[in-house]
């Protein structure tokens, strides 16, 4: 009863938010553009099942994402856990005792990556746009390492509590030197493919698991250490799509220093 | 209709598909390395069951509704060839879609709680409400900015990693300037603004405005759009702290 209470509310709220935007493509369309919009019915039943499908989405969420995350982020770092393991007997943790944290993260971060809606819409339409050059899943891969990495790095910054703006500076400096060197085609991609990866699964539960992680940590503030771990999320894969843009030149490279121009065709094409 | 439900269906499935990752990964810790066991399974359940069902009508109904729309508008205004109209859009696009985002209302919500625990702010339900409207309202004008800059650089042929660049450099600057307590929520704001809604929409947006003038590169000049997006709220929400 609750819950049916609660998804309304949430559905209501959604509304709030979805039916200014409705109805801004719709006068948009009527003023500047002139003439009434294209398939009209079909597009008010598709924003009923967007404001329903994010009232739900967000109910759901409440329930399940941010609690299972934090609640996992707390059994992976609470002192039992630590300490069951035979080697640790002595009661001062270094970042090293950890590691099911950094794993836990790694994985995390991939899959909620490779499940991303908008990845998956982008890398559809790179692959369209660079004529089959950039590869659907070789992108989503690509960018999945990124946050897989990004994740798992930004949980060692929480428990080290080093200053956030150091590994962000870092980055910076690695993708300037990268954007110098990759080819041109991929770097907006690149620049992109950071922001593509933090969507709706991905932000939730690692927003969960850096403030389930920053509360469990002891001296760690969730205001302070908490956040973060989605910008790391969200830098990471610009690094590993570059990567994948200088990889795949040069293994062009290589195979055209082997002569046969087909084949760097076939083997750029491969390689993206 | 029969058609509508097969691709309702479809997207269910997708949606399961998607999430299914997720539930392994979280299915095997707990199995193999927490090993303890799980309370209220059956809330979890019902709630999962929300969240794909949720996932599947978003997604369709974004198909059916925001992408025809949206994409429509911006081939009609990049054929029109007004560049005031074009900004406009822009503008509006990027801040209707992010202050809509559940992924940023979701967070603006957890950054209230967390200022509140911290004494930031009071803890009245009131003033945490306020606070996660004002982290809303400043992310969504920062992206409604990102995009007319985007526009306007695809417009006038700028180059993308000069910009982005010289953000970067910006961001470090304001770093040092801005509360220590609000830097983590500042960069993380500028990854959470571009989600499912956004991402689609926008990428449309760029492409299609690149494939329609003449001597522009749709790889080189379409994408970028969602990079700034992820940028200028890291810029603005520092700013927010400074100035509040």
């Amino acid at each position: 009863m609750d819950l049916a209470i609660n998804a309304l509310r949430f559905i209501a709220n959604s509304a709030l938010d979805v039916l200014p935007i409705a109805i801004f493509l719709f006068v948009f369309q009527r003023v500047v553009i002139g003439g009434p919009m294209p398939n009209r019915n079909r597009i008010l039943i598709g924003f009923g099942f967007v404001i329903v499908g994010l009232g739900l989405f967000l109910v759901g969420l409440e329930q399940t994402l941010f609690p299972l995350g934090r609640l996992m982020a707390q059994q992976l770092t609470s002192p039992e856990f630590l300490m069951s393991d035979a080697a640790n007997s002595v009661s001062i943790l270094t970042w090293q005792d950890f590691y099911w944290v950094y794993i836990f993260a790694a994985a995390i971060g991939f899959s909620t990556a490779m499940a991303e809606p908008a990845l998956i819409a982008v890398s559809m339409k790179a692959n369209s746009v660079s004529a089959g050059a950039i590869g659907v899943t070789g992108l989503r891969v690509a960018v999945a390492i990124g946050v897989s990495v990004g994740v798992s790095l930004g949980c060692f910054r929480i428990i080290t509590g080093l200053p956030l703006q150091y590994f962000i500076t870092g980055v910076y400096l690695v993708v300037i030197l990268q954007t110098a060197m990759a080819p041109k085609l991929i770097v907006p991609l690149a620049y992109d493919s950071g922001g593509v990866a933090t969507s709706t699964v991905t932000v939730p539960l690692v927003t969960a698991l850096g403030l389930g992680l920053a509360e469990a940590v002891p001296g760690r503030s969730p205001l302070l250490d908490g956040f973060g771990l989605v910008a790391f999320a969200c830098l990471f894969p610009i690094i590993s799509v570059l990567a994948y843009g200088q990889l795949a030149a040069l293994r062009e490279r290589v195979s055209t220093s082997n002569g046969d121009q087909r084949d760097t065709e076939q083997e750029e094409n491969h390689a993206l | 209709m029969k058609e509508s439900l097969y691709a309702l269906a479809k997207d269910a499935a997708n949606s399961l598909r998607d999430l299914l990752p997720i539930v392994l990964v979280i299915g095997v810790f707990q199995v193999f390395v927490i090993r303890q066991p799980v309370e209220g399974l059956m809330s979890l359940f019902i709630g999962g069951l929300l969240v794909v069902a949720g996932l599947a009508c978003f997604i369709f109904g974004l198909r059916l509704a925001l992408f025809p729309v949206g994409e429509g508008l911006a081939y009609s205004l990049a054929g029109k060839g007004s560049v005031f109209w074009l900004i406009t859009f822009a503008f509006v696009l990027g801040f209707g879609t992010t202050v809509a985002e559940p992924a940023l209302i979701a967070v603006a919500a957890e950054a209230a709680q967390v200022a509140a625990a911290a004494g930031e702010i009071t803890s009245s339900a009131e003033s945490m409400a306020r606070y996660a409207y004002g982290l809303r309202m400043t992310v969504a004008l920062a992206v409604g900015v990102a995009l007319v800059i985007g526009v306007f650089r695809i417009l006038a042929n700028w180059s993308l990693p000069l910009i982005i660049i010289g953000g970067y450099v910006l961001v470090i600057l304001l770093t040092g300037l801005a509360p220590p307590e609000i830097v983590g929520i500042a960069y993380d704001s500028g990854a959470v603004t571009t989600s499912t809604v956004t991402v689609p929409l926008v990428t449309a947006l760029g492409v299609g405005l690149a494939s329609s003038l003449r001597g522009r590169n749709p790889m080189i000049d379409g994408f970028g759009l969602i990079a700034l997006a992820s940028l200028t709220p890291i810029l603005f929400v520092l700013i927010y702290g400074i100035l509040v």
